[in-house]
Order: C-alpha cells, then sequence, then structure tokens
C-alpha cells in the first residue's frame, strides 16, 4: 500500500513523496516502513513504541485513533496511509 | 530566504484581519530550493478549529491537512509552511507556537494584526533533526512582485543567459 509522507519527513525516505510497503495490518506496514527507513522510527513513535501524539494517521479518509481496531485495523493493497503531523499554535496570553 | 508572490503575501495578511480579533490560519504551498529556500506558490486559508479559544490559540483540523496535502501532490507542489496571526500581539513566535510546531524545515509566517488592521509580518524557519534540538530562526522574507515566483524565476535564469 502507499503511504504518503510528510514535507519534513522525507529527508528518511530519501525525497520521496509517497512509499510503497506491504503489510496486513496498520501496525505491519507501520514495522514494514521501519524496517525500510529506519531513520524515519524515531520521529514517529516513542521510544516506548507508542506513535508520538502529534503524528496524525489516517488511513484513506479515516483518523486511525477513531478506527475500532486503531492499528490493528486490516488494509490491502488498494488502502492510503497520510501521515500528518498537527498544526497548532497561538499567542497563549 | 522565504519567497512569496505580493498577492499571496497581501492575502494571507488579509485574513488576519478578516478574522479578527480571532487568529486566522493556513497552509503555505511551494517547493524548497536547495541553498535558496522555501518557495511559495500558492496559499491555501484554513479554517481554525480552536472556536473555544480562537482569540489567542489556532489549530488545524487534521483532515483539512490531509485535504490540502492531496492538494499539493496534484499541483505537484509540497507544504513548505503555515500562516496565522496575532491579534493585538507582537508577530514573534510564543511558546505555545513553537511547543506546536513540528513541521521541521518549514516556515512558520506569523502576521501582527492590530486593532483590525495587519501591521507586522514575519516568517520563522524551524530548523532542527527533532523535537530534541529544533528551533525557530528568524527568516528573510522576499516578496516578488512578479506575477508569479516561476515567472520571476524563469525571468531571472533568461537575464543571465
Amino acid at each position: 500500500m502507499n503511504i504518503h509522507i510528510p514535507t519534513p519527513l522525507r529527508a528518511y525516505t530519501g525525497g520521496l513523496e509517497t512509499v510503497s510497503v506491504a503489510g496486513a495490518t496498520v501496525n505491519a506496514v507501520f514495522q514494514q516502513l521501519t524496517v525500510q527507513y529506519p531513520d524515519i522510527k524515531q520521529h514517529l513513535f516513542t521510544p516506548e513504541g507508542k506513535l508520538r501524539s502529534f503524528v496524525n494517521v489516517y488511513l484513506n479518509d479515516d483518523d486511525l485513533r477513531y478506527l475500532p481496531n486503531k492499528e490493528e485495523t486490516a488494509v490491502t493493497e488498494f488502502d492510503e496511509l497520510t501521515i500528518i503531523p498537527s498544526i497548532a499554535g497561538g499567542k497563549s496570553c | 530566504m522565504l519567497r512569496i508572490h505580493y498577492d499571496d503575501y497581501e492575502s494571507l495578511r488579509t485574513h488576519g484581519e478578516e478574522t479578527y480579533p480571532n487568529e486566522c490560519c493556513g497552509v503555505l504551498l511551494g517547493k524548497n530550493i536547495a541553498g535558496e529556500g522555501n518557495h511559495v506558490r500558492q496559499i491555501v486559508r484554513a479554517g481554525n478549529t480552536r472556536t473555544d479559544s480562537a482569540h489567542n490559540r489556532y489549530h488545524i483540523a487534521p483532515q483539512e491537512l490531509v485535504k490540502i496535502q492531496r492538494q499539493a501532490r496534484g499541483l505537484g507542489l509540497d507544504i513548505v509552511g503555515f500562516y496565522h496571526s496575532h491579534p493585538d500581539h507582537p508577530a514573534q513566535w510564543s511558546k505555545t507556537d513553537f511547543a506546536e510546531a513540528h513541521w521541521l524545515g518549514c516556515s512558520y509566517i506569523i502576521t501582527s494584526v492590530d486593532q483590525g488592521k495587519a501591521v507586522l509580518t514575519n516568517s520563522f524557519l524551524l530548523t532542527g533533526t527533532g523535537e530534541d534540538d529544533k528551533n525557530f530562526e528568524d527568516e528573510p522574507i522576499q516578496i516578488d512582485i512578479a506575477t508569479h515566483v516561476a515567472e520571476a524565476e524563469a525571468h531571472n535564469q533568461k537575464g543571465q543567459e
């Protein structure tokens, strides 16, 4: 399946915007992604292996956090994953 | 250096005036040119989902970002930065802006809007290799008057031949 990589993480995928990774679940796809592109791992996951809080992942048009099976959701080669870090801020006071 | 067309520059400043006293936000599409910096080719206005505190916070819905990234891909462009406004507050990044900044290599434009009028617009480049060593650096803005940055580049190239 294709994974769309956001601009700041393309430094770890050889500049590729889209990478093709095989796997039966989102988790398996992520594992394979970090095998193919090991340097991306620390930017996506905490040392405990949890997806970093500011990293959003969409399976097609669905937020992974709201899917019933989350990372264990089954995928096919026709699905697409999009990694999109959050955008927020403000003057604060 | 950040390069942006005058129309886009004015549009993002106007966006801040339109949403005053709330913060506006949007996305910069373009290309990073090695050795030069981020060149903006198009800006995309986004909604501020922080309706609970829109006067001092902004947040772009991830779903909207996914759509904008798709739009960029279709245009052969990348997300090269973001913009937002600071109503009645300096055009300097805040602790919140820094804590919530995760797009390394991207430009973060901030416009101060005083009493509904856009005043200063500054850009900050998020540098570093990760969350531990990220940093905001002042980034000069070059405003292109030509109809399009690409046209300006083509013109410059032709002039050098």
